[in-house]
């Protein structure tokens, strides 16, 4: 019994259902204490002794040829240390992009430094490294960067431009069909077509970006801290693209702002950094302010789609054509092209489609690059699918809850598997109750006598209506996942993952399930994370994956501890493994009665390396444990809104909001509910506050966050939250589905809807986010 | 985000802040900073020299003065709305400072700095106007008095010469029982308003004696609508006149930008200004107001 | 024109002197020049409330201060809560009602809910959303924050009755 082979059998072993002694119980977090004590070591808490700072000169145009680039005067400024263009980091390549399907994007590709041209405002052309923050502020002001403007991409649907000889700005569209969709048109008894558009928004967490390198030469290594979301990813490429070992490279992870899919990619001050660490023999630090943040990180969402259905006479779905153009930003960056792409494979959501055809036009434009943010390619694609049965609804005057019974899967036909693929994996929806939930979340609502109550505010004047979106999300991504679990000769247990933390509460989840097999105290379990010196490999945190993957893999480690334990105790206890269990720690008989009893910590310190009883097999009480998985899980759920719209000013006030989202087996209820809450809030945002906005000759707008205007108290309506676990995951031994993106997935189509039913206009809304001058134009035009 | 560097001055005294204004090259006043420090953060202001008046004496506090009250400049907008004084006389600042801002950010602004900044859609401004507000302004000749309708020059720019400073404001009170409100839209609460209105009306016999009406955020200075005024005075306050009063609005010269055009500030300005004459009315108080208003 | 200056800044009790520029805002000042690295930078432009501390028992934004007017007042920064170890009645009521996720803005909360606990437990709701909404969180979507807020307000009531 050496720890590292499972045994014939073990990975079937499930979490029985229903509450267990930790699982599925609203327990307090383990993260929080430092937390709330000021204790935490987010980036900008990193220090290093002699340390440099690394202050960025960004491009003030949005697209133009570089003519020259004047560093002497910064390069005299006190305290400056260096000063670097492109020419210094000429050697560098250019940023990759993590393995898609889709191919030819690589001369898309962003540098880390801008080589000839510039091509968004915000693209970093030089830095400057000096000793201290503010007087690298000072120097890089008086860096003069020449430039000669070129004409500028804004509108993706627009025809594409050159992004450079050779190349245009449209490297690719992304194509996906299955079914005879002319046929469905054919023989469709109503096309219903609608264009549709979901402005550009993203993250944007409360901690900015940070970056803090240092070279350790007296081990040969290069650190990189205030690291997130995709450790061993950003460790091989970081060391590929400097020209180092794998070993000689690790990245930390301390606390974590807020990721919410921006944070944690591999952005050109990473690499800027590290470079700067291995040549200048001391520690830098870089920590991006607000301004730059709101143009240099990823931005997200933006796409426009022109849709038509076909639908028979009772409203079913016969055929669902899309083109749709995805607004890129001006490089491609590290995920390639899976937000299009996951945009594609997503759209179809829960309804019966026999046949699908849709086009994504993959398009570069002179703004800030895209990729992932919470529920990407979903947020979208339900906005524009939940409009378009609405819009169904309307054509044939069917009620807008029926059309969409008329359409969901059924649990029958679960798992429903499309002849469509989502970040590389066959679409399979693997276990719901669509409409059960649907019938559940309209009678927690109060859906009825909602609608009664309604009628009676119009006709007394106020402008008030309802409004709901089913969505379908995606979890638990793979391939694979390990951690391993260690209780040490004290008795303390460790779970070392190769997962990573955005402050959404994975230590306490995976110590919940750990704790729940081996039988200790969840709460004084130790969660290493996002480390690459602890554990070798690890696909960190994103696409809602790390309670499905690094849960899963944590089960089965903590149970092959148990195990281990158990089959010690019982040598030395002269009894059966299964006579006996472990709780809080300590290994007694399972029957209850008085007997011998071993501790946890006794039990290791037998197996330490020194103890006659192991020579010949590996020591330790520690096993670890891989979880696979080929396909994702589906979560589902519907968002319901009560809204109501002032007249006189077009503002929207959201009075009531249920998200109901089956998620298989919630670990943590009060988490699983913080998470929905959460991120309805960044749904509400990108539905009625949050947009990224430029002008004619691309400036951004939106550069502070008095103009990027983020949810505060005083919007977020009274949200109720229905948690339901009807429908586990067969996927994976604790039959749990991501959490982490439901609550915002549907909000933008739920509010739409809920408007258009105040105005009582429906297809009133075509474009999100919803700006008061225009719903007050079309108060004007109401009949 | 760190400010470029400057020199810092402290002074103690009135006397002593202006002689630092008359010497000093390209330096700027310091009041509760939650304007200006936004900007020296993000290097769009690059004062020499920076005067701190958050230590002169003598600056702050709100005293009744004959028929006003006098509002020191540095005094806090957190104290201004706490102020019995300004609750009791002036209702229509107290109600309106509940929107500037944040009360955290209340607790360090101050009036004289928002009047200064001269934000299009600082409430402050707005109200000053309504109520006729008079500033007490010192420069290197001395005192003089300015009133606060000839205080913006153009955008975000007070009629101050670079040597003066605003030492006070005075506000004339309006007769008890006056009716005053405040109204604004933002897109989110605490932000500057896109729109708001300010009205105070004097009830005398049923009649309005007298009405104020401004509208802030629609020009680069408060908008006194003084022709509304002249066409509700005299008239008993019904609903049908307050709303034709306001549709007065419709046809101002209002500010456009790509999220609020200009039809839609107007249309606001409507909105806000029935809103705000009816709640005004309301609240007016005097013996001939027989039934009032619904 | 950018001499340093000597500025004594009395925080949690604790007097810390520092040279500083003049331009060196309060926040710096108390991350960089006294170690207290609980107070966080959010946007440094006095709107994301992250910064939170109290200054005279008053919350204000630390990013909207120089570190050199801060000279002679009483600062309370997140590390000042806890007494001897024992957390204070909001910081029980914050991991009680999971009021934080990634923990950024929570110090400023933190702050800014102490402020108004103290100075009336008994506000309403709708002065006590109209307070918070100074502050952003991106996590939480502040149900919970506004939850632990009222537990610590009941909490305080009982141990001193009206």
């Amino acid at each position: 019994m050496d720890g590292l082979s499972p045994r014939p059998g073990e990975d079937a072993r499930t979490l029985a259902a229903g509450p267990g002694r930790v699982v599925g119980r609203a327990v307090t977090r383990i993260e929080d204490l430092p937390l709330v004590r000021g204790e935490g070591l987010f980036a900008a808490d990193v220090n290093f002794p002699r340390q440099l700072h690394m202050r960025v000169v960004r491009a003030e145009i949005a697209h133009g040829r570089i003519v020259s680039v004047d560093a002497e005067a910064a390069r005299a400024m006190p305290g400056v240390v260096a000063v670097w263009t492109a020419a210094d980091v000429a050697d560098i390549p250019l940023i990759p992009f993590r393995a898609t399907k889709v191919r030819g994007l690589e001369p898309y590709c962003q540098p880390v430094l801008a080589r000839d041209r510039v091509r968004y405002v915000g693209e970093p052309v030089a830095v400057v490294l000096a000793d201290d923050a503010y007087r690298a502020e000072d120097a890089a002001e008086t860096v003069m960067v020449e430039l000669e403007e070129l004409p500028v991409v804004l509108d993706a649907a627009a025809p594409p431009g050159e992004f450079a000889p050779g190349h245009d700005t449209e490297p690719t569209v992304v194509r996906k069909e299955y079914g005879d969709i002319d046929a469905a048109f054919r023989s469709a008894h109503a096309v219903v077509e609608l264009e549709l558009s979901v402005g550009r928004h993203s993250g944007v967490p409360l901690e900015t970006r940070g970056a803090i390198a240092r070279y350790d030469a007296a081990h040969d290594v290069l650190e990189l801290h205030g690291t997130a979301k995709k450790q061993h990813w950003n460790r091989d490429e970081i060391a590929r693209l400097l020209g180092r070992p794998p070993q000689g490279v690790h990245l930390f992870e301390g606390h974590v702002g807020g990721g919410f899919g921006v944070r944690g990619e591999l952005y050109p001050e990473d690499l800027l950094v590290c470079a700067a660490a291995l040549r200048l023999r001391r520690p830098i630090k870089w920590i991006e302010d607000r301004r730059e943040h709101l143009v240099a990180t990823n931005h997200s969402r933006q796409q426009s789609h022109r849709i038509r259905a076909a639908v028979d006479a009772e409203g079913r779905l016969l055929g669902i054509d899309d083109v749709f153009f995805h607004d890129q930003g001006a490089y491609v960056r590290t995920h390639g092209a899976r937000v299009a792409d996951l945009a594609a494979g997503m759209l179809p959501g829960p309804y019966r489609l026999p046949a699908y055809r849709v086009a994504g036009h993959f398009r570069l434009t002179n703004k800030t690059p895209a990729a992932t943010y919470r529920a990407p390619g979903r947020y979208e694609t339900t906005f524009v699918r939940e409009r378009l049965m609405d819009a169904i609804a309307a054509r044939l005057e069917i009620d807008p809850v029926e059309i969409r019974r008329r359409n969901l899967v059924a649990t029958a036909e679960m798992p429903h598997a499309r002849p469509l693929d989502a970040l590389g994996t066959d679409v399979v929806l693997d276990s719901g109750d669509y409409e059960g939930l649907l019938d559940k979340a309209l009678a927690r609502f109060g859906w009825d006598a909602m609608h009664k109550e309604l009628a009676a505010r119009r006709a007394a004047g106020e402008c008030v209506g309802a409004g709901l979106a089913f969505f379908v999300e995606k979890s638990g991504l793979g391939p694979s996942d390990g951690v391993r679990v260690t209780v040490d000769a004290t008795g303390a247990v460790e779970v070392v993952s190769g997962a990573a933390s955005v402050g959404q509460g994975v230590e306490t989840a995976l110590a919940q399930i750990c704790a729940e097999a081996l039988g200790v105290d969840y709460s004084s379990i130790r969660v290493v994370r996002g480390r690459t010196d602890r554990i070798e490999f690890g696909n960190g945190a994103h696409a809602s994956r790390v309670t499905v993957m690094s849960g899963s893999a944590t089960w089965q480690a903590s149970l092959a501890v148990r195990e281990m334990a158990l089959e010690c105790a019982a040598q030395l206890l002269q009894l059966s493994p299964a006579e006996l269990t472990i709780s809080e720690g300590v290994v007694t008989r399972a029957d209850g009665l008085a007997g011998p009893s071993l501790t946890l910590a006794e039990i290791a310190r037998g197996r330490g390396p020194n103890s006659p009883a192991m020579r010949g097999q590996t020591p330790g009480l520690t096993a670890e444990r891989w979880f696979w998985s080929d396909h994702m899980a589906y979560p589902y759920g519907v968002h319901l809104a009560q809204i109501r719209i002032d007249a006189g000013t077009g503002g929207v006030t959201v009075e009531r909001y249920l998200v109901a989202n089956d998620i298989g087996r919630a670990i943590n209820p009060m988490l699983v509910e913080g998470q929905i809450v959460g991120g309805l809030a960044q749904g509400l945002g990108g539905a009625l506050l949050e947009e990224f906005r430029y002008d004619p000759s691309g400036q951004p707008l939106s550069t502070t966050l008095a103009d990027y205007l983020i949810p505060t108290i005083a919007e977020m309506p009274e949200v109720d939250v229905l948690i339901a676990e009807d429908a586990p995951s067969p996927l994976n031994p604790l039959g749990v589905k991501g959490a982490g993106e439901g609550g915002t997935n549907g909000a933008g189509a739920c509010i739409a809807s809920a408007v258009d039913d105040a105005l009582r206009r429906p297809g009133a809304i075509t474009s999100l986010p919803l700006l008061p001058a225009h719903l007050r134009a079309l108060l004007v035009e109401a009949p | 985000m760190k400010a470029a560097p400057f020199a810092y001055h402290d002074p103690r005294s009135v006397e002593e802040a202006l002689h630092l204004l008359a010497t000093l090259e390209n330096a700027r006043l310091l009041a509760g900073g939650q304007s200006l420090m936004p900007m020296l953060n993000m290097r769009v202001a690059f004062p020499d020299h920076l005067i701190d008046l958050n230590r002169v004496e003598g600056l702050a506090g709100v005293t009744a003065e004959g028929g006003a009250l006098r509002i020191g400049a540095m005094t806090r907008q957190r104290d201004i709305e706490e102020s019995p004084l300004v609750r009791a006389h002036l209702p229509l600042m107290s109600e309106a400072l509940t929107h500037v801002g944040h009360r955290q950010t209340r607790n360090r602004g101050t009036i004289g700095g928002s009047l200064c900044n001269l934000d299009p859609s600082a409430e402050l401004v707005a109200v000053a106007t309504a109520l006729d507000a008079v500033l007490e302004v010192q420069g290197p000749s001395g005192a003089r008095d300015l009133s606060i309708h000839e205080l913006p020059l153009g955008f975000m720019t007070p009629s101050l010469a670079p040597e003066e400073m605003l030492t006070a404001i005075r506000i004339p009170l309006p007769p008890a029982g006056h009716g005053a409100a405040f109204e604004e839209f933002a897109r989110r609460h605490g932000d500057y308003a896109i729109t708001s209105a300010a009205a105070v009306l004097v009830l005398e016999g049923g009649r309005i004696a007298r009405a104020s009406l401004t509208l802030g955020g629609v020009g680069a200075g408060p908008l006194r609508l003084r022709s509304a005024e002249a066409a509700l005075a005299g008239q008993a306050p019904s609903e049908a006149l307050l709303r034709e009063a306001a549709a007065a609005c419709g046809s101002i010269d209002a500010m456009s930008d790509p999220q609020a055009p200009a039809w839609y500030r107007r249309r606001l300005a409507a909105t806000l200004a029935r809103r705000a004459l009816t709640a005004a009315a309301s609240r007016a108080t005097t013996p001939a107001r027989q039934g009032g208003l619904a | 024109m950018t001499e340093a200056l000597d500025v004594t800044l009395t925080v949690n009790g604790e007097r810390h002197a520092v040279r500083v520029e003049a331009r060196r805002t309060l926040a710096d000042a108390l991350r960089e020049d006294c170690g207290l690295t609980g107070t966080h930078l959010g946007c440094e432009h006095g709107v994301c409330g992250a910064c939170t501390v109290l200054l005279d028992g008053e919350p204000v934004r630390a990013c909207l201060l120089f570190a050199v007017q801060a000279q002679g007042r009483a600062i309370r920064t997140v590390e000042g809560l806890a007494e001897g170890g024992e957390l204070s009645p909001l910081q029980r009521a914050f991991i009680e009602n999971h009021a934080l996720q990634c923990g950024y803005c929570t110090p400023g909360f933190l702050m800014l809910g102490t402020a108004l606990l103290e100075r009336d437990p008994t506000m309403s709701d709708e002065a006590l959303v109209d307070a918070l909404s100074s502050n952003i969180c991106r996590c939480t979507g502040y149900a919970n924050i506004a939850k632990a807020v009222r537990a610590a307000a009941a909490e305080m009531r009982e141990r001193v009755p009206a």
